[in-house]
């Protein structure tokens, strides 16, 4: 199962180009969601006038060069590690993370290049499909069942399903849906294998389609911010936060605080 | 001046949630970040404020106290030990402290009120606290300010 290609066998039902229709399809309802967001939450503007402000109470200017190593520096460490988060909650998001990157762009190579049944697909990419996958389930599930806050530091059930869970729900949903549908057709389950195609399909739709009221924008504004908390700290504006002490020890003894898990 | 969260960047670890002591910073069923459900309630005792790894939680001042700008931002940093506080005034002038989060072993000197020994009706019925002379250090009673001791024009 894990060296077939899903959809050059699911390409004996449904023509290559229906797949790749719906494709492009998804990839428009996230652009014309993303959009919507921005216009209805108005962040970017918000982002913008954050930057003004922050101009105007700079101590120093910061040049073309140092803004862009700036810029490199926060996309190597708090994009692609997510060193905005620390312990268990870095680790499943960047399951999670990288899990659903490699599961989309495998999905879409695999789509627009091996989706015929006479195609020969590498055998690397459906296992990298199906490892992204597993990965997307693992740090998805771990997420949900004990890392969401208002699960872990407010006590609310695992089962408790709010608005903001529309966007990590989705997304595990999907990926566990593309993953039986791949074993049950890979098995020559028929009947069942539709049934989870329908459901994998239905989940992508909510997931992509879902943009404007769930957090999945949250992957474009997060890299911004970071950006722009990076920039104040160069620029010395700092949000108007003190400056680091400058003298380490002075005081202290230093404390690791705890995990907030006193409710 | 209640508290008020910096949406971009909370990333709803639950600090703030859990450190609280009126229990009202919890997390938006919507988005997933802290939000100050009362506003009212909030008395400033910035332990939020300190506690946010992200920075992200910020105290709003009343006009009358804190007109047009004047902001009062902290920032903690553990593994130094500091708590450094930054004052910025209307006018632009800045005023910067710093001060340790405790000068005693982490968790070393928390009282053990479990193993002290049950106050008896008289201690119950007194008007100190319980066991407030062992701490204070006063045996002798709580100490009295004397009349002649305060300076002309502060008592009638």
């Amino acid at each position: 199962m894990i060296t077939i290609n899903p959809f050059s066998e699911l390409s004996e039902f449904i023509p290559s180009i229906a797949m790749q229709a719906f494709v492009v399809v998804m990839i428009i309802l996230v652009v014309v969601g993303t959009l919507m967001d921005i216009i209805h939450k108005k962040n970017v503007k918000h982002f913008f006038d954050n930057a003004k402000k922050a101009k105007k109470s700079a101590t120093n200017t910061v040049s073309a060069g140092k803004k862009a190593s700036i810029v490199l520096k926060t996309v190597a460490s708090d994009v692609l590690t997510t060193s905005e988060l620390a312990g268990k909650r870095r680790i499943s998001h960047l399951l999670g993370m990288y899990g659903t990157i490699i599961f989309w762009v495998t999905s879409a190579i695999m789509i627009f290049n091996y989706s015929t049944p006479e195609s020969l697909t590498p055998s690397i990419l459906p296992v990298l499909w199906h490892l992204g996958v597993i990965m997307t389930c693992l740090g998805g599930y771990w997420f949900w069942f004990f890392l969401r806050v208002d699960v872990v530091a407010e006590g609310k059930p695992w089962f408790r399903v709010v608005k903001a869970d529309l966007f990590v729900l989705s997304l595990v949903v999907t990926a566990t849906f593309g993953l039986v549908w791949s074993y049950l057709q890979a098995a020559g389950v028929s009947g069942w294998d539709t049934l989870f195609l329908v459901l994998f399909t239905l989940s992508n739709i909510v997931l992509f389609g879902g943009v404007y009221w769930s957090k999945f924008a949250h992957m474009f504004y997060k890299p911004g911010a970071a950006i722009q908390k990076h920039l104040a700290e160069a620029d010395g504006s700092r949000d108007d936060l003190p400056a680091p002490a400058d003298k380490p020890k002075q005081f202290g003894l230093g404390i690791k605080r705890e995990e907030p898990r006193h409710y | 001046m209640p508290t008020f969260v910096y949406m971009t960047r909370c990333d709803g670890c639950g600090h703030c949630v859990d450190i609280c002591p009126s229990d009202i910073m919890h997390i938006d069923e919507t988005i997933r970040r802290a939000v100050n459900i009362e506003p009212n309630f909030c008395w400033e005792c910035y332990a939020c404020v300190k506690a946010c790894p992200q920075n992200a939680i910020d105290v709003r001042g009343y006009a009358d106290f804190a007109p047009m700008g004047h902001k009062v931002r902290v920032l903690r940093e553990e593994e130094k030990g500091t708590i450094s506080w930054k004052i910025k005034f209307r006018n632009g002038k800045e005023k910067n402290f710093v001060s340790p989060i405790t000068t005693k072993p982490w968790g070393k000197y928390i009282p053990k009120l479990a193993e002290l020994e049950i106050p008896n009706k008289e201690a119950l019925d007194s008007q100190l606290l319980c066991f407030e002379p062992n701490f204070l250090k006063i045996d002798t009673g709580l100490p009295e300010l004397k009349k002649e001791r305060l300076k002309q024009g502060v008592y009638y």
